[in-house]
């Protein structure tokens, strides 16, 4: 049931915002935690929908996954690969150091 | 012959064959026009007048020497969600200000192997997310039009969204035609607003590769032109199976000309009585009661249907949509290409350059995609929304067994002021409301311009088609275009 | 290894689950064109694809499929005709897209089992719940630079085979002899080459500790990426013992990951200290479901190779082989088609001797695999003939056999040009026992009354006097005549 799991508290929103790797200064959490209230609030209409036994909708055209070959035939474009990066190094992107 | 801007695509390839003028002398003034309007709508993002000039040239040396490709010396603009290689890209946000691909998108690199003359870049709301183009992080689009009110004459409007940009120019005769991509009635909802074409193919008619993604399983790229006629050619043009998208599918393309001014005797259309709304403006029923009868008096059978789970669509588009923009929207992290905010660690990193890089209705729906995916939470919105989709997909298959096509209006109202419905999001997620349904099925679309409303405003009508039976939909939008003769421009035209 | 820890306060038993995630042997990478081969120049095996840049889309590599497929068979276990990718969704420099392509609820295979060799020929059933394909992330180097990481993204987007156990382990010892079969089945079926040193195969263990007698299960820690199958013996033991401690000394096991360090010989915790991961799995709606042909499948199982077990199995049944000598040829199958070139026509039991003894040794000492011996099967059935006709003895055979590796030269050319063939003329030898018995004469009074030991001492004495050819069963019977 939607309705029963309402209410996002700017906790909440903190929480999610960190999943998503958002940082969201705190006065706009709160506000996006009303925002957001009403959104799943009006969502929950589909509460009335009976969808027992019914499959979800993995694709509208009901076709299945197509292959392709086992063929070398991309790769090799350091440049392309490299060409937008907001830092790198030699031949690598560097990102701030991470401890593990 | 009319002056340059005003021509459709049809008139300029003949113009252009029967060498009343050239690519170049075709260029020129859509490249000014834009130019000048740019600082009254700022549909653009970026003109790229040098390189249109260069592509006009070269066009007029391919029909020189008799390799005229369907749509060589045609200036048009793309929307910028298109990756266009060596042109800078942005998706209307500052996440991607200073992204260039390496690559074309397989639309675009269609369109350019055809002949196309880009002018540049539209505008877009960011991401894609949006009806109003307003979330644009280079700023709103205004609409060409304005209302009859001459009170309001001075009041922005919105050209609707989120490819307004592209309907903007098409309307305003600076672009001959334009792409566009519709996940929830983002081609169909500007068109009708800015009184122009827009049609919505299949999902998989058209191939995603290259489009910077939104919502993977309802974006569709499609063309916005000022005739029907154009739109079939645009489709026939950029339709086809890619192997490169996994959910391309390989079925043949047509002449979708040939549906031009062909005959709906014995059509059957339905319409669906789910549709009609409550609070509806009067204006609009009654359009569509006209653009019904018109399609009857042109040979065509109308009948009531019913699609029982209309109302649901909104709430079902806004878990999917939004949940599956969350995760498309994860790559743009600062580490690879575009912005990146230093922070003091790597998330810090993460956090402050996805922080500035989104705007603010972006932020609200990573958040609501995100929510609906989570622990907890995914039986409940996924996954439901999901099983409630296939209801909404299946309303339409039965529907189709009594009818050949479902009229409907595209749009609830005509364009509204830059400014108002922006405290609600609700209330801006309403305007998808007659498009929504078909992006979940799948279905192609696409709205025609039929008429002004009481404020001098476009007001379009939407015809919805079986899978990949687009030659049904342009024929009846066609016989509807005919009766229709909507021959309104805006007060600013290039 | 018996996989007990004997407490302070009585004994633990140990419950281990094994995840193997198995790169997948494939020119190609699972959902790019992108080239998989190792050690390549930093980001020059990469698509655009693989980056995740803006717009980009997979598309999945047929052949990945069919190795998932052909793996799932070899391990007898249910292969999913419909299967789905989904999206794990997570943040971390090593992976562009912010989400791995995997599969979640539902895996391309379902339940099978591996057959454990354990010490003396004992073997043990245990279950694997299931397997499902995913994409490798790229490499994150956290040495290179005293404030950045450096991302290579070669890896990114190699197909992967997760392959799971059911927690039926209770030992190191099982550990160990899960993953050398599991190793031994890829590299048979040729779906992937098993090396744990380069990353091809690696173990992330599960285990928890349960008082002996217990049917509940304890909460359990997974250490991470451990990669060679001696330290994963090694962190059981460890991480046996400690949580062990722990829960002797009252307190409760926290649910974690952690890594081994090699170094220190322990595990501990992960720094970077999150709480759970909410990966938020759905489906990638940029993936189609995966549906495969029953008739396809079926046409894989019949063309799979004979499997370790089986080879084992016919080996014992038709070679006569021991247990042990057929589990120690079958573990490579390169070994195994060597053993049987070299025991065509021969007797099986001589041919696994000359393969698993000395052929072994030798190669072990010069560093070398089967694939590069010195000595060709066939040159080795030479070898073997010359024993089975009495030609030459055993201890004649080991220095032909030294003499091979170092000239290449066939063995009946070897025995001939150095004379060695056996001697086996009764006369010969009987001369060669007098004359030691004479000269021992002391030794022979000794023997007489009671010194049996002394026996061996004249035939080596014997052997010695001729050169080490006296045919061993002929020496022995005059020997006793003559000391009777």
């Amino acid at each position: 049931m939607i309705a029963c799991l309402m209410s996002i508290d700017q906790k909440t929103v903190a929480k999610i915002a960190h999943l998503a790797r958002l940082k969201i200064p705190e006065a706009e959490q709160n506000q996006l935690a009303g925002e957001l209230g009403k959104i799943l609030d009006w969502i929950a209409q589909l509460d009335e929908v009976d969808v027992a036994g019914i499959a979800p909708l993995a694709n509208v055209n009901d076709a299945f996954l197509r292959g392709r070959e086992d063929v070398v035939n991309d790769g090799g474009k350091l440049e392309d690969i490299l060409a937008n990066a907001p830092s790198k190094t030699a031949d690598f992107f560097t990102v701030p150091k991470v401890i593990e | 012959m009319s002056a340059p801007t005003d021509l459709s695509i049809t008139e300029a390839r003949a113009a252009l064959d029967a060498k009343k003028l050239s690519a170049v002398e075709l260029a020129e003034p859509h490249i000014s026009a834009s130019e000048k309007a740019q600082s009254k709508l700022n549909a653009y993002i970026q003109i790229t007048s040098e390189l249109a000039r260069k592509q006009a040239k070269e066009s007029d040396a391919r029909r020189a020497a008799g390799k005229a490709g369907d749509l060589d010396g045609i200036p048009m603009a793309i929307k910028d969600l298109f990756c266009t290689k060596g042109v800078r890209t942005t998706a209307a946000s500052k996440i991607l200000d200073n992204f260039i691909p390496t690559y074309e998108s397989t639309v675009t690199k269609k369109l350019f192997d055809a002949g196309i003359v880009m002018l540049g870049k539209s505008n877009l709301d960011e991401f894609a997310m949006g009806s109003s183009n307003i979330t644009s992080a280079y700023g709103p689009v205004v609409s060409p039009w304005s209302g009859a009110d001459p009170a309001n004459s001075n009041r922005k409007l919105v050209p609707g969204g989120s490819s307004g940009g592209s309907a903007a120019l098409v309307a305003g005769r600076f672009a001959m035609a334009a792409t566009g991509t519709d996940t929830g009635g983002s081609i169909r909802q500007p068109a009708s607003l800015a009184g122009i074409v827009g049609l919505k193919p299949t999902y998989g008619r058209c191939s995603r590769w290259g489009i910077v993604a939104f919502a993977s399983s309802l974006d569709q790229a499609g063309p916005m032109t000022r005739t029907v006629a154009d739109a079939a050619l645009m489709l026939r043009v950029t339709a086809g199976f890619d192997e490169k998208d996994s959910t391309s599918v390989d079925q043949p393309v047509p002449d979708y000309t040939t549906a031009i001014g062909a005959s709906v005797k014995g059509l059957k259309i339905g319409i669906p009585k789910e549709y009609r709304i409550d609070g509806m403006p009067g204006e609009i029923d009654a359009l569509w009661q006209k653009g019904a009868a018109m399609l009857r008096d042109a040979g065509a059978e109308i009948i009531e249907i019913s699609l029982p789970h209309t109302k649901y669509s909104l709430a079902v588009y806004y878990i999917i949509a939004p949940a599956e923009a969350s995760s498309n929207l994860a790559r743009y992290d600062g580490v690879r290409f575009g912005l990146r905010v230093p922070g003091e660690n790597l998330n810090g990193m993460y956090e402050n350059t996805r922080g500035k890089g989104f705007g603010k209705e972006v932020r609200r729906r990573i958040l609501i995609g995100t929510y609906a995916l989570s622990a907890g939470y995914y039986d409940a919105y996924y996954l439901k929304a999901q099983k409630v989709r296939r209801r909404i997909r299946d309303d339409f298959t039965e529907a189709f067994i009594k009818c050949d096509l479902i009229l409907a209006p595209t749009a609830p109202s005509t364009a509204f002021a830059i400014g108002e419905k922006q405290d609600d999001p609700i209330q801006m997620y309403l305007n998808d409301v007659f498009t929504v349904p078909v992006n979940l099925a799948g279905l192609p679309g696409i709205s025609v311009p039929a008429g002004l409303g009481a404020d001098g405003l476009p007001l379009g009508l939407q015809l919805i088609g079986r899978s990949f039976d687009e030659m049904t939909v342009l024929k009846a939008a066609s016989a509807l275009e005919k009766a229709v003769s909507f021959n309104h421009k805006p007060p600013f035209t290039a | 290894m018996s996989g007990i820890v004997k407490g302070q306060t009585g004994e633990w038993e140990m419950v281990i689950g094994l995840e193997v995630h198995a790169q997948i042997v494939s020119h190609a990478k699972l959902f790019s064109g992108a080239a998989t081969t190792f050690g390549a120049a930093p980001n020059t095996q990469v698509s655009l694809v693989d980056a995740a840049f803006p717009g980009m889309l997979p598309v999945i590599n047929k052949k990945c499929i069919e190795q998932a497929v052909r793996t799932g068979l070899g391990l007898k276990a249910q292969i999913n005709l419909v299967s789905v990718f989904d999206r794990k969704n997570y943040f971390y420099a090593d992976l562009p897209a912010g989400y791995q392509i995997s599969q979640f609820k539902d895996p391309i295979v379902g339940k099978g089992e591996i057959v454990l060799d354990l010490a003396d020929g004992e073997t043990r059933t245990v279950g694997i719940t299931r397997l499902h394909m995913e994409q490798d992330a790229g490499k994150s180097m956290h040495d290179q630079s005293p404030t950045e990481t450096y991302v290579d993204l070669n890896r990114a987007g190699v197909a992967l085979m997760e392959i799971v156990s059911e927690p039926d382990m209770r030992s190191g010892e099982e550990a160990g002899a899960y993953l050398k079969k599991l190793r031994a089945i890829l590299r048979y079926l040729g779906t992937c080459d098993g090396n744990m040193e380069e990353g091809s195969m690696r173990c992330d263990v599960n285990l928890s500790m349960r008082r002996v007698g217990d049917t509940k299960l304890g909460t359990r820690c997974e250490i991470k990426n451990v990669n060679s199958i001696r330290f994963v013996q090694q962190a059981i033991e460890y991480e046996s013992q400690r949580q062990v401690e722990v829960l002797e000394g009252g307190g409760t096991i926290k649910q974690e990951t952690r890594l081994w360090d090699t170094s220190k010989g322990e595990t501990r915790s992960m720094r970077s200290k999150e709480e759970a991961h909410d990966y938020r799995y759905f489906p990638d709606p940029d993936l189609l479901p995966m549906k495969l042909d029953a008739a396809w499948v079926e046409e894989i199982k019949r063309t799979l190779p004979e499997l370790p077990d089986d080879k084992k199995a016919r080996f014992i049944k038709d070679y006569g082989l021991k247990p042990y000598d057929a589990s120690v040829l079958v573990a490579e199958r390169a070994s195994a088609d060597f053993f049987e070139q070299v025991a065509k026509g021969r007797d099986g039991k001589l041919a696994a001797n000359l393969v698993t003894g000395d052929l072994f040794g030798a190669l072990n000492k010069l560093g070398k695999g089967i694939e590069e011996s010195p000595i060709s099967a066939d040159a080795l059935g030479g070898l073997a003939d010359l024993l089975s006709n009495q030609t030459i003895n055993g201890r004649i055979a080991k220095e032909v056999f030294e003499d091979m590796l170092a000239t290449g030269k066939p063995a009946a050319q070897i025995v001939e040009e150095k004379g060695l063939k056996q001697v086996t003329d009764t006369g010969a030898i009987e001369k060669a026992i007098d004359d030691i018995l004479a000269a021992n004469a002391d030794k022979v009074a000794e023997y007489k009354s009671g010194k049996d030991k002394l026996f061996g001492f004249f035939v080596g004495q014997v052997m010695k006097a001729t050169g080490g050819k006296a045919n061993p069963a002929v020496l022995n019977e005059l020997l006793k005549k003559k000391l009777a």
